[in-house]
């Protein structure tokens, strides 16, 4: 038996136009399939039709998103682009953080395959989007994570986030990448769909940088990194069981799992060869392959070049036997690039690959047509305009319509909740609850170290590495969402998302500079979750013009639902900023004892869709906290200003929780006193608020600073050098006993 | 002074090794695994990370890496010597620390600030230490459980070769509370715990670290 001989050519496909095809098994709709007989003017191959399913599906062509998404470009104005030297439809956004360095970051999501396989499915999700930021020509310097979970205390919760947290860690880690950051959110929303979105951050030399593309006829292109196999093929089986109907096994074939299995060591070695590869100028183009494979990057690098493409299919190293075309093309074995390069230049391309001992292949080249031509023992099984392929897939304007439910969840404010009468023992409640208790358990899985430029990382507000050791320059990012407040009004979540980012690079003393995010929604076929993704985009996008920064990349993630109910809406938001000296960095917690507290910004009575509202009451209902952009914008800068010698950004649980971390992370006490109701001072959840610390010999001119700045600073207290928290008016807080409650909790559910 | 920094397939510390070395005032001289020899250098770290990816065992086939066999052969002539993490676990795998490190009671890998007290100061990597110092470097693995047999520790202990020890909790259960030990002329030393990764307190937790690449400087120059 050979597989040529039952090879679906493009000679068969134009002779037997009617044989029936499995496309819906596929996930093509009548309609799609349809198109593409009509754009190839025949029935499509097998191969092909495995190429056009993968990406025309939801996650390749953001056929539902895209209309929406254009959003971000008509809102971004010439001196928000100013910085960025790539952007939207890249690999990752670039951007210029002065002195020649460029800094690429980009948050990608893997969530279904990290309920299926939780550990696998987290670890790739981190190799994919390192390989989308090398792939910019960066090298790749940290990364974060933005986890969300079902009930902390849910017997499968036990499960999955052991193994996510473990394979975030397994990965990154024997990557040598330092974590230095992220979020472990618990929802019972995301029992059946966990949301794992992993963010990458690297830097380059700006005339280093590379895009995507295969330009110059007679160039060469090669598969470099692991060997292909049958892993993360998924649908496409369909295809393979019809060809080899009741063969299974035969030929040595194994039917494997559609999660992608990962190995750090080679992508560790890949990355190397990358940057050597990169040093010596020896790439034209370059794509890594991740989701769709070879399917995703012959089709793309074909697409973003000025010619056609031959690949030779059949010259693909392969882990597994009698794999067919469409196999080989949608696999997403991991751990592979595919680069354009010079003829003159192969025979050093191929010396860096052997001395990393990576396997590289020249599957093919560039040709002078306008095709993608893909040949498997010199027959051909596509032959396809690859921007049909790549750019050209449906668009869906999907219906959109406000859930009539969200006005009655509008009216279901907190105001008549019963509040506590024993503040004291609400604090330790609250510090105790999951959402709010110390992240170490799942952190200290995590290498916060290597590479020796880690200057902030978790529990800090943001992460922060230094890039260049001459001259100090260092990039901070934080990413942030709350998903309560997004399902309450996804317009103002969006913006209370990118606020929070914002701020959490602010008060780590960075000077915000752009923006990505991770939009993770239901279904889109739901007319409400489409409401809630065009308001959340429309939020996003209009903050991050009233503030100035650009949207340099994103990712969508649709279908985050059991049965028909969709998680909370979820648009993560990561924001980069720059610090020129990191050795001026703000450190987060409390600064000496001694040293004035300020409250900076304006306290309301904001309480719905608060943490304390769902501790306390089980309670979602109401109006999200306001958004104040123009605030955000002067807290920054009165950070940045000087004087701050440690801060704390107010976000979940308040100031009650601002203060027990700040002390924990510190290892010292504070005395203060409560503006107003001590209640709502302590746990109302109003925006654009920052904890700062300030030596008491600057202090007036501190608040005097805030002052004409407009900005409410409210004088707190003063850091203690003793080892409890003491709130006027409620029984004094040592830290062992705080220390105790926050540490407590995640150990208790997870070891 | 010229200190050699390895890097195998798979290390992820040598940038920081070789960081370490300039802080204390040497130069870096980086070593490929396939070398054959030490390119003159007067000292060795075989630094952290997963040298081939930990497969079948840490350590367990960076050993066989042709640069290992002038850097055996150079300990056993007395040149220094310091294993760090993974590189510990390959001077265990090659024969020249006694014992093996396995993996972490807990089963995680764990990151964290970790005290240690330095338990003998007449090695060639801890003379600058003053006896008993506590110092905090971070600790960072998968594998970190030292373990070797009674007869074995009993010597360790007996001849004072148990360099560091973990104070204030035990990361990963090693026997004795061990984190580094050193063979038996005090040259060669493996330690779990990353002292390149406490140069300077910006970016790790202290710099104590620091004094274990500035007392081989006096180490090899007496």
């Amino acid at each position: 038996m050979t597989a040529t001989a039952q090879v679906d050519t493009v000679g068969l496909a134009a002779s037997t136009p009617d044989i029936p095809q499995p496309y819906r098994e596929l996930g093509l709709k009548d309609d799609e399939y349809a198109r593409i007989r009509e754009i190839l003017g025949r029935r499509p191959t097998d191969a092909e039709l495995a190429m056009y399913s993968v990406m025309w599906s939801e996650h390749c062509s953001y056929k539902s998103s895209k209309v929406h998404l254009r959003y971000f470009g008509e809102t971004t104005t010439d001196e928000m682009r100013a910085s960025m030297l790539a952007g939207i439809g890249e690999n990752a956004g670039v951007v210029d953080i002065g002195d020649g360095w460029a800094v690429t970051f980009k948050v990608e999501s893997h969530n279904h395959p990290s309920y299926v396989e939780p550990y696998q499915g987290a670890a790739t999700g981190v190799g994919g989007i390192v390989r989308d930021i090398l792939a910019m020509g960066a090298r790749p310097l940290a990364v974060m994570d933005s986890l969300r979970f079902g009930a902390a205390d849910h017997p499968d919760t036990r499960r999955v986030l052991p193994g996510v947290v473990a394979g975030v860690g397994g990965y990154g880690n024997c990557l040598g990448l330092p974590n230095i950051g992220g979020e472990v959110v618990f929802d019972p929303s995301y029992q059946g769909n966990p949301l794992v979105n992993a963010l990458c951050v690297g830097a380059m030399r700006a005339e280093d940088l590379h895009l995507a593309h295969a330009s110059g006829t007679g160039n060469k292109v090669i598969l470099f990194g692991a060997r292909t196999g049958l892993d993360g093929i998924g649908g496409v089986s369909v295809l393979a069981s019809d060809t080899f109907a009741g063969d299974e096994g035969g030929s040595g074939r194994k039917k494997l799992p559609s999660v992608q299995v990962g190995d750090p060591f080679t992508e560790k070695v890949l990355i190397e060869c990358c940057l050597e590869l990169f040093r010596k100028g020896i790439v034209v183009g370059i794509q890594d392959l991740g989701g769709a494979g070879l399917s995703c990057a012959t089709s793309e690098l074909a697409s973003a070049g000025d010619g056609g493409m031959h690949v030779e299919l059949d010259r693909v190293p392969l882990r597994a036997k009698g794999m067919t075309p469409a196999e080989i093309l949608s696999s997403e074995s991991q751990e592979r690039m595919c680069a354009v390069v010079r003829p003159s230049d192969v025979d050093a391309f191929m010396a860096v690959c052997r001395k990393w001992d990576v396997i590289a292949t020249e599957i093919g080249e560039v040709t002078d047509g306008d095709h993608l031509v893909i040949t498997w023992h010199g027959e051909t099984v596509v032959d396809v305009p690859p921007r049909t392929v790549a750019h050209e897939g449906p668009v869906y304007e999907r219906p959109v319509e406000r859930p009539t439910d969200q006005d009655t969840l509008a009216a279901a404010s907190t105001s008549t909740l019963p509040r506590p009468t024993d503040l004291r023992e609400e604090i330790l409640r609250m510090a105790a609850s999951p959402n709010l208790a110390s992240r170490r358990w799942v952190t200290e899985q995590y290498d916060r170290y290597v590479r020796g430029g880690t200057v902030l990382a978790q529990p800090a507000d943001a992460g922060m590495i230094r890039i260049d050791e001459s001259t100090n320059r260092g990039v901070a990012v934080s990413c942030d969402c709350n998903g309560r407040y997004t399902r309450l009004d996804p317009y103002t979540g969006a913006q209370l998302a990118l606020a929070e980012a914002y701020r959490n690079v602010a008060a780590s003393g960075a000077r915000p500079i752009a923006v990505t995010n991770c939009l993770n929604f239901g279904s889109p076929e739901d007319p409400g979750v489409m409401w809630q993704f065009q308001q959340a985009v429309r939020g996003l996008a209009d903050g991050c013009a009233e503030l100035g920064i650009p949207v340099t990349g994103g990712n969508v993630s649709f279908y985050n639902q059991t049965g028909a109910t969709a998680i909370l809406p979820t648009p993560v938001v990561g924001v980069l900023g720059v610090i020129d000296d990191v050795t001026t960095r703000i450190p987060t917690g409390l600064g000496a004892p001694g040293d004035t507290l300020f409250l900076l910004g304006e306290t309301r009575e904001e309480l719905d869709g608060s943490e304390w509202a769902n501790v306390a009451h089980g309670h979602l209902g109401g109006r999200p906290p306001q958004v104040d952009l123009a605030r955000e914008r002067t807290l920054a800068e009165i950070l940045r200003a000087g004087d701050v010698s440690a801060a704390h950004d107010l976000s979940e649980g308040g100031l009650a929780q601002a203060l027990v971390e700040a002390c924990l992370l510190t290892g010292t006490g504070c005395r203060v006193t409560l503006p107003g109701d001590p209640f709502v001072a302590l746990f109302s959840e109003s925006s654009a608020r920052v904890l700062v610390s300030v030596p008491a010999d600057r202090a007036d001119a501190f608040a005097t600073r805030c002052a004409e700045a407009g900005l409410p600073a409210h004088r707190l207290g003063t850091v203690e050098p003793t080892e409890t928290l003491e709130i006027a008016g409620i029984p004094a807080l040592p830290l062992t006993e705080l220390r105790e409650a926050w540490e407590a909790t995640l150990p208790a559910l997870f070891d | 002074m010229k200190i050699g920094v390895i890097t195998f397939p798979g290390t992820l510390d040598d940038i920081d090794a070789a960081r370490a070395v300039r802080y204390a005032g040497a130069e870096p001289v980086a070593l490929w695994h396939g070398d054959e020899d030490l390119r003159g250098v007067d000292a060795v770290v075989v630094p952290g990370g997963f040298s081939y990816g930990d497969y079948l065992r840490a350590g367990a086939i960076a050993r066989f890496a042709p640069v290992m066999t002038p850097v055996v052969e150079a300990a056993r002539g007395g040149m220094p010597v310091l294993g760090i993490c993974n590189g510990f676990q390959i001077l265990c795998e090659a024969g020249l620390l006694p014992g093996a490190l396995l993996r972490n009671a807990g089963l995680h890998f764990v990151c964290r600030d970790q005290t240690l007290r330095v338990e003998r100061t007449t090695t060639a990597w801890t003379g600058g230490y003053a006896d008993g110092a506590e110092i905090v470097i971070p600790v960072k693995n998968m594998d970190g459980r030292f373990a070797a047999e009674k007869s074995t520790v009993d010597e360790l202990e007996g001849e004072g070769r148990v360099v560091f020890r973990y104070v204030n909790g035990n990361p990963n259960g090693s026997l004795g509370e061990i984190a580094g030990i050193s063979s038996a002329d005090g040259r060669v030393v493996g330690l779990m715990p990353h002292p390149e990764h406490a140069i300077d307190a910006l970016t790790g937790p202290s710099a104590d670290g620091l004094g274990m690449f500035r007392s081989v400087l006096g180490s090899v120059a007496a």
